[in-house]
């Protein structure tokens, strides 16, 4: 098995071993260099308006934030750990009931303390997307955390805590 | 109107704006997912999200998903937004219950999240405002907090398109 098999396949158990991504069966579909593809099936469960089934824009931002903090986690300078500062959703329409929500996320940028992420979410028709999302994440460095063990969402406070800023 | 008649008994009152909320909230499958009640006092809402092992987002703190967060956060404001278009019909006597078509509900434009702290493992609690509403878009504040009212762990505005009103 090579680097990349091994990296897809931890970003993966990582990312469907977190509860409530597990709650709204998110699964990793691709990760590469500060970019990775997440999706998640229709669930009547989900609904957010009874009178057409749609899904509640809620699960749609919770997929998009869990892809784009994985995207921030596979960014080549190799952040330890990441938190959501902002995630700012724009709903270009609604999704089409019954369809698989599939998100897309890029960290364009990255600095030593913040990353720059967006997104978009896509349903079957993949001309139309669903929605695009852009927000700012935290990079953490320093953490005792083994690298296996990187963590998402991670408290913004320990970072001004430590007096660094 | 018959002139200066009796105000209607407090029960009847109290039981027509419950029945109203509880219609609203319950008609929702994604309120009942996340676990979501609402409290009321008079016309004031708050949105209560009891804590659950399954919005855990990062299981080494542990800590509430972000995507829970917003999706707490959004779903609080649509209801304060819907519930504020409600309530003079409820007030004026024109009751809202299970055996009605379920009303429109507003639509996300966008919706943006300012993470404060993290979510600890336990209950939140939510207040909306609506900051602007007009006949076809409106505005939306919204403020989370846990113990301490006083130290939001996120907070967030939205804006939203009106339903359309069938009177």
């Amino acid at each position: 098995m090579n680097d990349e098999d091994r990296m897809q396949r931890l970003a993966r158990q990582f990312i469907e071993a977190i509860p409530y991504s597990k709650a709204l069966s998110i699964t990793l579909d691709e990760i590469g260099e500060g970019a990775a593809v997440l999706s998640m099936p229709y669930d009547p469960a989900l609904v957010g308006d009874p009178q057409t089934g749609v899904i509640h824009g809620g699960a749609v931002s919770a997929l998009m934030d869990t892809c784009g903090g994985a995207a921030v986690m596979a960014h080549p300078s190799g952040p330890m750990a990441t938190a959501t500062m902002d995630l700012r959703i724009d709903y270009m329409r609604a999704a089409t009931p019954g369809q698989r929500i599939t998100a897309r996320a890029e960290c364009y940028h990255i600095t030593r303390s913040v990353a720059f992420v967006r997104a978009v979410a896509l349903d079957e028709d993949t001309d139309r997307p669903v929605a695009t999302a852009s927000g700012a994440f935290t990079v953490e460095h320093s953490r005792p955390a083994r690298k296996d063990e990187a963590r998402l969402n991670i408290d913004m406070q320990t970072d001004t805590q430590k007096g660094g800023k | 109107m018959m002139p200066r008649s009796r105000p209607e008994p407090m029960q009847i009152v109290k039981q027509r704006r419950d029945t109203a909320l509880a219609t609203l909230v319950g008609g929702v499958p994604f309120v009942g997912f996340l676990g979501i009640r609402f409290d009321r006092r008079g016309d004031e809402l708050t949105a209560l999200l009891p804590f659950a092992e399954t919005l855990i987002g990062n299981p080494a703190l542990p800590a509430l998903h972000g995507g829970v967060t917003a999706a707490f956060l959004e779903v609080a404001a649509i209801i304060e937004l819907s519930w504020s278009i409600l309530w003079e019909d409820i007030e004026n006597g024109r009751p809202l219950d299970a055996s009605m078509t379920p009303p429109a509900l507003p639509r996300t434009i966008d919706f943006t999240v300012d993470y404060l702290r993290s979510g600890l493992p336990r209950d939140a609690y939510a207040r909306a405002r609506v900051v602007r509403s007009g006949r076809r878009y409106a505005s939306v504040h919204v403020e989370a907090w846990q113990d301490n009212r006083d130290r939001l762990f996120a907070q967030a505005t939205g804006h939203f398109m009106m339903p359309a009103r069938d009177t």
